[in-house]
């Protein structure tokens, strides 16, 4: 494999676009599949590589600006690489109301990261959304990895904490 | 004797998994041949995990229930049929349960969402049937107008009349849309219905295919609720194998098929043009209206779009007839609505009742007061898109008109509870922060606008308040509404406009005189020390971070307003109750 041509993470192998060609082939005729296809995309890479989004326009006959367009208009989307653990703070009204302010400030403290960054080691990413719709256990989280997603509730300053450093001890990590 | 967990993403959270796996382990280890049974949540979220036991003897509920809870109920309740008393979930909390209506909700928490059959078992199915064979597609939507089904995702808009319009809209193929984009931050029945009654949906929306002459279904559902989507997956694969949709559904010539879209996350998507676009795969932005989507909508053919909560109600609406619906709730908001109870609230979760029931009774009677027995605030209801109703309205009934008359929503039924803790211009700061951020930046009033109101709000809750800012944030609010095209933002100034009407003395105490009465914004808050109580033990001293708290052993501390940070560790220090705030 070649390097990445892209400028997201210099030295990471380049992206196997060949991982596309399903997508393409059963959406290229599908009219309205735009997001549907960078859906699938990110998918399989985690994001949305340049390089994909330039095959994908080609497969799909858009001009490259339009596509940027859809994926900068929703929140989903993400052009640079996750990190292993996803962590979604939900800073949701009933959430707020409950102190979810206060596990979010916990958890930039732990991580030194704030939402929508991602750690050095690449092992979080903390992103701030508005609803996980499970509200009578706020403040919560979900944690995605690895196409498995699950939801932490009750969460306090100390328990974020601990749900972090447990992670960093899975993996081998130093405690902070 | 049945035992079943409630698996919803809520009751996971909680960890019904452990208690799953619990209950299994201890069922083979006392060589028990008993199988545990998944069931969508029964809104009961406040007492999850909740475990509850079947047998002649009646239906037995344990709420919270750990590994060592799931042991007992197996060796006690399960083997020796003795219901372990004193995990089981009180009378009190089971007046949670009893003092609702289920309608659209009657299935969630008593049927496994990922098998066809017990919804079947449970008349599933028997409305499509009873449409396809017996009812024409006019008479189908008489019935939903002898209803009174109103939508239940906002307006509240006449849902025959959307049937009806889109059946008369000339249009080679037609649509049929369920909105499960919920985007309303503290509303979860959606969620719930799709997690826990998957199949009351899809028949709710086959039927109204075949009232307006539909083929094509299509769900929109949050990415954010992976679970729903996936069981969402699940029945519409095992509806399609049984035949309730595809081709020639139960050999009366009707075809009707569903597909899922999942949304990517934009709260602008709710409305139901701009849904209309996110689904052609463009930007989700709305347009305007007239032509309506039963006119001109998913690419341009009539299409009707509904709530999942109104799809819900559908096919309980057949069976029992649309007089059974409409003899519930009030003179013009009919049958039940499900709302989303949560906030400072003591049982938190979903509760369907009829339309006319009182807030109060709604608070007090079904989720048991407020936490800690704390003096109530006020409601927010509608989210973003509505306001706050204050303590003295709070035996406002719940229907269309009198919510609106109170200064909010209905909207999709989120009701969140605040207390006396709550500083309501941090709760306007805080919707105005959402909905700046899911501006879709169509209209520069809704784009610019709520952008400058959140800059003043800002400074409010930072103390920087100015004489005028109240009369600007109205003005600036009233611009909003006018100049926004969709209800986005004709609502967004809502929440400062309703905390501005009803509590003007809270947002006065912030400006004028730099003070936060609930004790929320940090910048407004004062520390001290009672020199009567403060007995100089250092515990405050040791937690300050900034150290701005000074004095000698055994004599009372002082603590410096310049150098002091107001993160309230010496509060939560101090045992002798001798940190005032102000």
């Amino acid at each position: 494999m070649g390097q990445c041509q892209c400028e997201c993470r210099p030295g990471t192998p380049a992206n196997d676009l060949s991982l596309l060609d399903p997508i393409l082939e059963k959406y290229k005729d599908v009219p309205g599949s735009l997001i549907t296809v960078l859906q699938q995309t990110q998918g399989i890479y985690g994001y949305l590589p340049k390089d994909a989004i330039a095959a994908i326009a080609q497969a799909l006959d858009l001009k490259i600006a339009k596509i940027m367009g859809v994926i900068s208009f929703y929140a989903q989307f993400r052009l640079a690489p996750n990190g292993k653990y996803l962590l979604m703070m939900c800073q949701g009204t009933a959430c707020h109301v409950n102190g979810s302010e206060k596990v979010l400030e916990a958890l930039t403290d732990e991580l030194g990261i704030k939402p929508g960054e991602t750690t050095e080691d690449g092992l979080f990413t903390l992103e701030s959304v508005a609803c996980l719709g499970c509200c009578s256990i706020g403040p919560e989280m979900m944690i995605q990895t690895s196409g498995e997603s699950k939801v932490y509730g009750h969460l306090t300053t100390k328990s974020v904490r601990d749900i972090i450093r447990q992670i960093r001890r899975d993996h081998g990590g130093a405690l902070k | 004797m049945r035992v079943t967990v409630g698996m919803g993403s809520c009751g996971i959270g909680a960890g019904a998994l452990r208690a799953w796996d619990a209950l299994e382990a201890s069922f083979s280890r006392l060589g028990l041949d008993q199988k545990v049974e998944r069931v969508g949540c029964n809104g009961m979220c406040f007492d999850e995990p909740i475990v509850e036991v079947i047998s002649d003897s009646g239906h037995f509920y344990y709420g919270n229930v750990d590994e060592k809870i799931a042991e007992r109920i197996a060796s006690e309740h399960v083997k020796d049929g003795n219901p372990v008393e004193e995990y089981l979930i009180s009378a009190s909390d089971m007046d949670f349960l009893r003092r609702q209506t289920r309608v659209a909700l009657c299935n969630c928490g008593s049927i496994d969402p990922e098998k066809i059959d017990e919804y079947i078992g449970s008349d599933g199915y028997a409305a499509l049937r009873k449409c396809l064979t017996e009812m024409t597609p006019e008479q189908v939507i008489g019935e939903i107008k002898a209803s009174g089904l109103r939508g239940r995702g906002g307006a509240g808009f006449p849902t025959w009349r959307k049937w009806d319009a889109a059946r008369s809209s000339p249009g080679k193929t037609k649509y049929i849309i369920c909105n499960a984009d919920e985007g309303d931050p503290g509303a979860f029945m959606d969620r719930s219905l799709l997690e826990g009654d998957p199949n009351a949906v899809i028949e709710g929306m086959a039927i109204a295919g075949y009232a307006i002459g539909s083929g094509h279904g299509i769900f929109y559902v949050r990415a954010e609720y992976p679970l729903a989507i996936k069981r969402l997956e699940t029945a519409i694969e095992q509806a399609r194998l049984r035949g309730f949709i595809g081709s020639n559904i139960l050999g009366t010539g009707f075809d009707f098929d569903l597909s899922i879209k999942a949304g990517a996350g934009a709260f602008v998507c709710g409305e139901e043009t701009a849904l209309i676009a996110s689904l052609e795969g463009e930007r989700g932005m709305p347009r305007l209206k007239p032509p309506f989507p039963a006119e001109k909508g998913y690419w341009q053919e009539p299409t009707n779009i509904n709530n999942v909560e109104t799809y819900g109600n559908i096919s309980w609406i057949i069976r029992n007839g649309g007089a059974a619906f409409a003899a519930m709730g009030t003179e013009a908001s009919k049958g039940t609505k499900v709302f989303a109870l949560a906030g400072k609230v003591k049982k938190s979760g979903l509760v369907e009742v009829p339309m006319g029931m009182t807030i109060r009774q709604i608070i007090y009677d079904i989720g048991g007061g407020i936490k800690g027995d704390r003096d109530i605030k006020g409601v927010q209801m509608g989210g973003p898109s509505g306001g706050c109703i204050p303590k003295h309205l709070l035996d406002t009934p719940v229907d269309y008109e009198s919510i609106s008359k109170a200064g909010a929503i209905m909207g999709s039924g989120g009701m969140i509870v605040m207390d006396e803790d709550t500083c309501m211009v941090d709760m306007a700061r805080f919707f105005l922060d959402f909905t700046q951020k899911e501006s879709c930046g169509k209209c520069v009033h809704c784009r610019i606008g709520t952008k400058r109101m959140l800059e003043i709000l800002n400074r409010i809750v930072a103390g920087e308040g100015r004489e005028g800012d109240m009369e600007l944030l109205e003005d600036l609010g009233r611009g909003i509404i006018a100049g926004s095209l969709c209800g986005l933002g004709q609502s967004a100034p809502n929440p400062a406009l309703s905390t501005l009407k009803q509590f003007p003395e809270e947002y006065r105490a912030h400006i004028y005189d730099k003070k936060c009465p609930a004790h929320k914004c940090r910048p407004l808050l004062t520390y001290m020390i009672d020199e009567n109580k403060c007995v100089g033990c250092l515990a405050c001293v040791k937690k300050c971070p900034v150290n701005a708290i000074t004095g000698e052993v055994r004599k009372p501390q002082h603590i410096d307003p310049e150098i002091c940070v107001r993160c309230g560790s010496c509060e939560a220090a101090c045992r002798f109750d001798a940190v005032l705030v102000d």
